[in-house]
């Protein structure tokens, strides 16, 4: 399974970034190699509009099984979301990568 | 130049838009009572550009003359023609297109109506279609013709339903002298597109720090604009005079101030005329009036 999560940094201390479209970055959990890999999303802040569309995009392509974020994808994002087989859980926020990948494995996350 | 020769040399009303930084000032209060005034005497047309959230209409008990819808184009996916190549999401500026897997996805709320994508699709499977994003009215009162748009519910692209509306007026009432534009609040692009072919800009504020931290943000605007603008302060009495201060320092012409009254709050949420009942505001409206006309003696014709 690879895991997404919008993340304030990049490692498994950082904290997850609450805000999708906008997030800081794309963290990459795959559980089979255990690898975990950044991705910089921090251009989207140029983006006066369309910041979820474009997350969306490059989620998208890191082909997620997935996505754990904090308050959940806005409007358009989750209109194009729909299209992915991904599963979303939202709730995340004001915890570490560590702690959030945790509650998920135990079931504590909301699955939208 | 005098003021009743601008007619015949531009063949168009003289455009008076009402704009202020931060919302809630006045801009729909000035309009409509100096819209009114102005029809005491003479045909004018209101037109309120606030798309997002007109309100001027609230005003007014017009006969509607006239209704269309307002469109915008957007492009429209062609799965038979399309071959995959990954080009239009690239040249969207506004992430209005997506590429998932074998599937185009448009979001037309996103979408600026810039054609890159359908211009630069080399099959053609990005044609521009057109989607209805709300309805213009125009409505008559006497003297007085109010044109108004309305965006649907959901849509959030303001400035194409304000260009079209303008449109309308350019064409349909060429002949009144004068016209005035109730526009959006702030600063962003609705707003310089209902000011940007304004010969005069009056830009209403209330005279509190908020009031003068955006009233600089549309003055900066104007300027870069260059357009002719003056202040009118509202809720005169509150707050502090840094307003005032302001617009001495940086010799912007102060066209009236109307007072803070709880009698004036009355009148506009009963959807009231204030003029009528203070003739200090009749006269304001005038002075108002007079000065803004006077610009179009100064400006290059």
């Amino acid at each position: 399974m690879k895991i997404a999560f919008t993340a304030a940094g990049t490692n498994w201390d950082s904290m997850i970034d609450p805000r999708f479209g906008r997030t800081e970055y794309i963290v990459i959990h795959d559980e089979n190699s255990e690898e975990l890999i950044a991705i910089d999303n921090s251009a989207v802040k140029n983006e006066a509009h369309g910041a979820g569309t474009a997350t969306s995009q490059r989620i998208f392509e890191l082909k997620p099984d997935v996505l754990i974020t904090g308050n959940g994808p806005g409007d358009t994002a989750a209109k194009a979301l729909a299209h992915m087989k991904m599963k979303i859980f939202v709730g995340a926020q004001d915890m570490t990568l560590k702690q959030a990948y945790e509650k998920y494995k135990s079931g504590e996350l909301k699955e939208v | 130049m005098k003021p009743s020769d601008w007619l015949m040399i531009n063949q168009q009303p003289f455009k008076i838009a009402i704009a202020s930084g931060k919302g809630g000032t006045g801009k729909t209060t000035l309009s409509v009572n100096l819209a009114a005034y102005i029809a005491e005497q003479e045909d004018v047309v209101l037109v309120d550009l606030d798309v997002e959230e007109p309100n001027s209409g609230l005003f007014f008990e017009g006969k509607l003359v006239h209704e269309e819808d307002n469109l915008k184009m957007i492009p429209q996916w062609d799965e038979s023609l399309c071959t995959l190549c990954g080009l239009c999401p690239k040249v969207c500026n506004f992430h209005a297109i997506m590429q998932l897997g074998p599937t185009i996805l448009v979001f037309p709320e996103l979408c600026h109506s810039c054609y890159a994508c359908a211009e630069l699709c080399p099959v053609n499977a990005l044609p521009m279609t057109p989607k209805v994003i709300g309805k213009l009215r125009d409505y008559q009162v006497d003297k007085l013709h109010f044109v108004e748009s309305r965006l649907n519910i959901g849509e959030e692209q303001a400035v194409a339903s304000i260009a079209k509306t303008k449109k309308y007026v350019a064409g349909k009432y060429a002949e009144v002298r004068i016209a005035l534009f109730d526009s959006p609040p702030g600063t962003s692009c609705p707003v310089i597109e209902a000011t940007k072919d304004a010969d005069f800009v009056i830009l209403i504020t209330e005279p509190t720090p908020f009031g003068l931290h955006d009233l600089t943000l549309a003055v900066e605007t104007m300027r870069k604009l260059e357009k002719p603008f003056g202040v009118v302060v509202n809720r005169d009495g509150i707050g502090n005079d840094e307003v005032l201060r302001y617009c001495k320092a940086e010799n912007i012409p102060v066209l009236a101030r109307i007072p803070n009254s709880r009698k004036i709050a009355e009148l506009y949420s009963a959807g009231k005329l204030i003029y009528p009942e203070f003739p200090e505001i009749r006269e304001s409206l005038g002075h108002i009036l007079d000065y803004c006309l006077s610009t179009a003696e100064r400006s290059p014709a």
